[in-house]
């Protein structure tokens, strides 16, 4: 919606107020006349009469445009909703991942923008403050305007280096819908969607990318889970716990196709690595029956190739599964001293998982109290709190500790 | 249409010992920017060394206190600079690559205009 209004405004400030007059008028418009059947393309449509409306207002006044839009066609009567709603999409996308705005500002703008999360949420993805997020994305904004960075898709021969920067931030929206930062639900729907949605588009334009097909190939295989992963009550199922006959094949086989073209690359992306992973979740029979080896592997390439703290995490908990939870807790506890992972819910719960699987009771406890605290989606932090339970209730039954419960110990992050 | 200034920097003193040859080819690469750019070009100038510089600033009273120098001492000093028209910052920096950069680069900056 805001960026079928960007195309008409050519400024993201004004397209936001657009937005939101539109949701004004949908309050007073729908309690006396009901809700439209298409409540979407209802909002977009008003949303751009109203922009047109301002524009038109502003060019009597012969302003300039602040920000460079290709011709666009008035807004007709709007009931269809894809491929020109995706197409300004990608158009926003290719704005707010433009090189000349700094890698960290375009993710926060994208996910603001183009995905409608606040500032707050976009904050906690990035494990930084909201006042810093609040000042990059309004900063980011200002240059956008300022310099005139056109909202297009660049011409073929500027794909390949302007791709880079778009699948990190894309990736990120899939992260950051498939487990919410906050709120009450485990999943943003929306989010995944809008990721997916976008990377078949990609794929569509870069046929021959290794990197998008890694990409495509990872959300498909990981977003295979989904229908397994929250139970019957709404809690969540960890990989360990699930159902595997709910995973949605046609996802893992489309994804297991486009992780062969990914690999054809040497040597493999980052996304195809990840893919990779996930395929060998994909196709084990059982969280038992998985190859640790294989996939500690894998991440021994990924955390070369891409050393970020989350890798760096991710991969510990590897080192656990593959080679028992005390090498588990010692390369979680190797990792310590990154201050980026010390607010890190999945540090602490990690910890917890193997402490619990040593017997070391105690110290568990403090760990998935730590998570607790640190978490802010209430899903997981319904699991943690049900973990803890667990334990003191092992605890009062007089359990010393040296019964660690169920066998395997839980990473924490691959849900 | 908005309008952007190239600040040319560079190092000065590797500029100051280049060979004849060189500096010719500086110079023809400029013309040909020139030329390539006619109809985008509002201006341009290459500036002497940053040691013909004299720099001003306001005192505590009401006059000024003038310094030899420039500015700010750094590294790469601004050579020079061009003035020109384009519809976005792409087409900005695509031009901006065009410009002949033997050391540093170019930043490009929009020129602020005022309702």
């Amino acid at each position: 919606m805001l960026a079928a209004t960007v195309r008409v405004t050519g400024d993201i400030d004004v397209a936001e107020e657009c937005v939101q007059d539109a949701y004004a008028r949908a309050l007073a418009s729908w309690s006396s006349d009901g809700i439209p059947a298409r409540p979407g393309a209802w909002l977009t449509t008003v949303a751009r009469r109203r922009a047109v409306d301002v524009m038109r207002r502003v060019s009597t006044h012969g302003r300039a445009l602040p920000l460079r839009v290709e011709p666009v066609t008035a807004p007709g009567p709007e009931d269809r909703e894809p491929p020109e709603i995706i197409d300004d999409r990608l158009r926003l996308i290719f704005t707010c991942c433009h090189p000349a705005i700094s890698t960290d500002a375009q993710v926060a703008l994208t996910l603001r923008l183009l995905c409608g999360l606040t500032t707050a949420e976009v904050a906690r993805a990035f494990l930084v403050s909201e006042a810093t997020m609040a000042a990059r994305i309004t900063r980011a904004k200002k240059k956008i305007s300022a310099a005139r960075i056109p909202f297009r898709v660049p011409p073929v021969e500027d794909l390949p280096a302007r791709i880079g920067a778009v699948l990190t931030v894309l990736h990120l929206l899939f992260s950051t819908g498939h487990t919410a930062p906050a709120g009450a639900d485990l999943i943003r729907r929306d989010l995944v969607e809008r990721s997916l949605d976008l990377a078949r588009v990609l794929r569509a334009l870069l046929p021959g990318d290794a990197d998008v097909a890694g990409l495509l190939a990872l959300i498909l295989l990981t977003d295979a889970r989904r229908a397994a992963r929250l139970g019957d009550a709404g809690q969540l199922v960890l990989l360990s716990d699930q159902d595997r006959s709910c995973w949605d094949q046609d996802a893992i086989k489309e994804g297991i196709s486009l992780l062969g073209v990914a690999l054809q690359r040497r040597p493999p992306g980052r996304f195809a690595l990840m893919a990779a992973i996930a395929a060998v979740h994909a196709q084990a029979p059982s969280w038992d029956a998985t190859d640790w080896r294989e996939i500690l592997g894998l991440y021994d390439i990924l955390v070369e190739i891409w050393p970020s703290p989350v890798v760096a995490l991710n991969r510990a908990v590897a080192v656990g599964l593959a080679g028992g939870p005390a090498a588990g807790l010692a390369a979680l506890d190797a990792l310590g001293t990154e201050p980026l992972l010390a607010t890190y819910s999945y540090h602490a719960s990690a910890r917890a998982d193997f402490l619990r699987k040593l017997g070391r009771t105690g110290e568990a406890r403090a760990a998935y109290e730590e998570a607790l605290l640190l978490s802010e989606n209430e899903i997981e932090r319904g699991f943690l709190a049900d973990r803890l339970h667990e334990m003191e209730a092992q605890h009062r039954a007089g359990g010393d500790g040296t019964n660690p419960g169920p066998s395997q110990p839980r990473a924490g992050r691959d849900a | 249409m908005a309008e952007y200034l190239f600040l040319i920097y560079g190092d000065e003193s590797a500029l100051g010992n280049a060979a004849g040859e060189e500096t010719n080819m500086i110079m023809k690469g400029h013309q040909e920017f020139g030329e390539r750019n006619a109809a985008a070009l509002r201006g341009g100038n290459a500036l002497q060394p940053t040691a013909t510089a004299t720099s001003l600033r306001p005192d505590s009273g009401d006059g000024f206190t003038v310094t030899d120098g420039a500015f700010a001492e750094t590294k790469e000093a601004l050579g020079g600079y061009y003035l020109v028209e384009a519809p976005d910052l792409d087409a900005a920096l695509a031009m901006a690559k065009q410009v002949p950069m033997p050391s540093g680069g170019v930043e490009v900056r929009p020129i602020r205009t005022f309702d």
